[in-house]
C-alpha cells in the first residue's frame, strides 16, 4: 500500500517536472504547507522577481541546481514577488523564455509585514533570499544574499548534509 | 618560541576572520532603533545642489526620512504616495526627505544628475538628497527602496518613531488598508503615542559599493 503511494507520488513528482514552464499565482498558505511539510523533500525557495536585478542575475544559477538535482527528492521553487495585476507581462513570459526545472510561482501577498518574520526574522525584506528545508530532516536554513552557479550547489550540499 | 610564533599566526588569522565576519554584516546589522536619537546629516540635494540636512527645515516637528531611488520598481509604484505625503504633512510639520542610497556604478539611473533630473521633471515638493558615501542610509539601517524612517523633534532631540513600510500594499495606494507612515505622523501630531513602530516590507536592496 504505502509502496503505491510512493510511485504515485513520484508520478505526481515527475508530471510536475515536465510541466516546468507553467506558472501560478498562490497565496502564503501554500507556502506554509511547504514549511510545515514533513516529508523527505528537500525544498529550495527563492524569493525574487522579475525586476530585480540581483534575482535575474542569480536565476540561472536555480535553473541549473534544478536539472543537477532532478532525479532526487529535490523541489526548486521560485517565489516571485512580481505584482499579480502585471502577471501577464511579467512573470509569465520570463519563464516562458527561461524555463527551469521547478516550479515557478507568484506570490499574492502584498502586506508584507504580515508574512517576511514567517520566512525568517532575519530578513529584512530585500530580494533575493533563499531557504533550504526539509522536514524529515529538520533542516531550515535561510540565506539573505544571492549565489553563483558554484556558490548555490556548494551551499546546498553543505546544507543537506548537516 | 617557534610555539608561540604558531600560536601568534592562529590568533592573526582568527582575528582577521573574525574582522571579515563583522565587515560583511555591517550595512544591515547597524542602524538605529526604535526610540533612539538620530544624527542630522548634511547632503546634497540634486535638485539645486546646496547642501540638504533636517536642520534645514527649522520649523518642522519632524521629518519623514525617505529612502528612495528612480530605477527601483517598488519606489516608482510608492513615487506619487510619497509626494502626496509630503503635500499633506509639510504644511503639518513633517516634511518628507528623500534620500537615494544606491550605487550609481550599479545603478546609473540613480547617479546624482539622474536623481535631480527626475526630481525636476516631477517637480517634487521635497529635497531628494544623495548619499555618496552612503554613510547616511548605513546609519539609519536603510536596507532597502523606499524605506521610511520618521523622526521626531523631542526637547531639542531627533528621535526615531517609526521606520519601514509606506503601507501594506505596494500594488495599489487605493488598496491600502494599514497607512503606516501616514497613521505614525498623525499620532505625533495628535500627541499620541505611534502604535506600529516598526514594519517589513519587500523592496530593492540598497545597492552597497563593493569594497
Amino acid at each position: 500500500m504505502m509502496k503505491k503511494y510512493f510511485v504515485l507520488a513520484a508520478c505526481i513528482c515527475c508530471l510536475s517536472m515536465v510541466k516546468a514552464q507553467t506558472t501560478s499565482i498562490i497565496k502564503f498558505d501554500e507556502v506554509q504547507r511547504i514549511l510545515s511539510s514533513k516529508n523527505d523533500t528537500t525544498y529550495v525557495l527563492n524569493f525574487w522577481a522579475t525586476w530585480c536585478m540581483p534575482c535575474v542575475k542569480e536565476y540561472p544559477a536555480f535553473q541549473t541546481l534544478a536539472t543537477r538535482h532532478k532525479n532526487e527528492k529535490v523541489k526548486v521553487i521560485m517565489l516571485s514577488m512580481d505584482f499579480a495585476s502585471e502577471y501577464e507581462k511579467t512573470l509569465v513570459p520570463y519563464i516562458k523564455a527561461h524555463p527551469i526545472d521547478g516550479r515557478v510561482c507568484l506570490l499574492d501577498e502584498l502586506d508584507y509585514n504580515a508574512w517576511i518574520n514567517k520566512i525568517d526574522a532575519k530578513w529584512d525584506g530585500a530580494i533575493p533570499v533563499t531557504l533550504i528545508i526539509n522536514g524529515n530532516r529538520h533542516i531550515r536554513s535561510f540565506f539573505g544574499h544571492d549565489f553563483t552557479t558554484e556558490s548555490l550547489e556548494q551551499t546546498f550540499t553543505q546544507t543537506i548534509k548537516q | 618560541m617557534k610555539k608561540i610564533t604558531k600560536t601568534q599566526s592562529v590568533l592573526g588569522i582568527v582575528a582577521v576572520a573574525v574582522g571579515f565576519v563583522l565587515m560583511s554584516f555591517a550595512p544591515s546589522a547597524a542602524g538605529y532603533k526604535i526610540g533612539d536619537s538620530v544624527a542630522d546629516f548634511s547632503l546634497k540635494n540634486t535638485v539645486d545642489g546646496k547642501a540638504v540636512s533636517m536642520a534645514s527645515f527649522p520649523k518642522a516637528k519632524g521629518y519623514i526620512v525617505m529612502f528612495t531611488c528612480n530605477h527601483c520598481p517598488f519606489a516608482k509604484k510608492y513615487e506619487q504616495r510619497i509626494m502626496d505625503l509630503d503635500k499633506k504633512y509639510a504644511a503639518l510639520g513633517y516634511p518628507v526627505i528623500a534620500i537615494s542610497p544606491n550605487d550609481p556604478s550599479i545603478e546609473p539611473e540613480d547617479s546624482y544628475d539622474e536623481l535631480g533630473k527626475h526630481a525636476k521633471e516631477k517637480k517634487y515638493t521635497f529635497p531628494y538628497a544623495f548619499d555618496e558615501t552612503q554613510q547616511v542610509a548605513a546609519a539609519f539601517g536603510a536596507t532597502k527602496t523606499p524605506h521610511a524612517f520618521i523622526v521626531n523633534k523631542e526637547n531639542g532631540k531627533l528621535v526615531l518613531k517609526y521606520m519601514g513600510a509606506i503601507d501594506d500594499n505596494t500594488d495599489s495606494a487605493e488598496k491600502a488598508t494599514k497607512h503606516y507612515v501616514a497613521d505614525a505622523v498623525d499620532a505625533l501630531i495628535g500627541g499620541k503615542a505611534v502604535a506600529v513602530t516598526e514594519t517589513k516590507s519587500v523592496g530593492c536592496g540598497v545597492k552597497w559599493k563593493k569594497s
